[in-house]
């Protein structure tokens, strides 16, 4: 319950944001705090929160997996990689071949989710595959 | 008179005695069976069989030397004339293959997750052990925050950052 005292804050945020499925565990001295948050703002927000709590996060007493509810097939996404391309995949995985890149900075759209990790996506030049989740973010 | 009663005396006992012998020399099957049975008792998995004195061992072990134990177990027992071995020596079945360690391989997969994100982030270096992401190195703040946020979407135990240096 100490870990839950602590992150009060995180965990009543979460509540008040509307995230849903909201999820909080305390296992082997790790708070596990899973949900879907209503916006990228959000989780920004949440993750915000969190580094104020535990600066920098080195604390290690928590692992937040908050999912974008806004990212769902049709959803416009942009490219947040830090300046590179992103690279398109046939499959999957990052032994696939890549079949296309989006720039840095441009918007794509989601086909579907193969995985939290691994979403299909189609840019507007019609170029189609899997790119790495974590370098796209919904467009609000 | 007294000669013909001694020569029936002799006769009488000598029968005895050939009837006491050819009892102690010649044991019932059943007895037999009662004494080969006890013997192979420490040998579970043999039956023995006995008739007119010839002792048919049956069964399965798991090895040649359980068999001729077994066989020599019911020759030195009295009264056995034979011994038909009919033991089966079958290999013990082969140990149930290992299990595949869940662990290992719950942790070879959150590896490839991470290896596919720490490798954008030069300068950092993660290891998983039993579900625990551990990372080392070196990271400017924001970076480190954005590479938090992809690790903890692997559902991982722990993001062990103790060794990492916030720069």
């Amino acid at each position: 319950m100490a870990l839950q005292d602590k992150y009060k804050e995180l965990i009543d945020a979460a509540k008040s944001a509307g995230t849903s499925n909201l999820q909080v565990n305390e296992q082997d001295g790790v708070l596990h705090i899973d949900g879907e948050a209503p916006s990228g703002a959000v989780k920004d927000q949440l993750w915000d929160i969190y580094g104020k709590i535990d600066p920098n996060f080195l604390t290690g007493d928590v692992v937040m997996n908050i999912n974008v509810a806004t990212a769902v097939a049709g959803a416009k996404l942009k490219v947040v990689t830090e300046s590179t391309n992103l690279n398109i995949r046939k499959g999957p995985g990052t032994d696939q071949p890549i079949v296309g890149k989006a720039a840095h900075g441009e918007i794509v759209s989601m086909i579907s989710k193969q995985s939290d990790q691994w979403w299909l996506i189609r840019t507007d030049a019609g170029e189609e595959g899997y790119a790495y989740a974590q370098y796209l973010q919904p467009v609000e | 008179m007294i000669m013909k009663l001694k020569h029936l005396t002799t006769v009488l006992l000598s029968a005895g005695l050939m009837f006491m012998i050819s009892c102690k020399g010649k044991p019932k099957d059943a007895d037999i069976q009662a004494t080969v049975t006890t013997a192979l008792q420490s040998t579970p998995g043999i039956s023995a069989d006995v008739k007119d004195g010839v002792v048919t061992l049956a069964g399965t072990v798991t090895n040649q030397a359980d068999k001729d134990a077994a066989e020599n177990a019911a020759k030195v027992t009295q009264g056995v004339k034979s011994v038909v071995n009919n033991i089966t020596v079958a290999a013990p079945p082969p140990p149930p293959p290992p299990a595949p360690d869940a662990a290992a391989t719950a942790d070879a997969a959150l590896k490839t997750g991470v290896d596919a994100i720490v490798k954008d982030f030069p300068g950092i270096t993660a290891d998983v052990k039993d579900g625990v992401i551990t990372i080392t190195g070196e990271s400017k703040a924001d970076r480190w925050k954005k590479l938090k946020i992809a690790l903890d979407a692997l559902k991982p135990k722990k993001v062990d950052a103790s060794g990492l240096k916030v720069k």
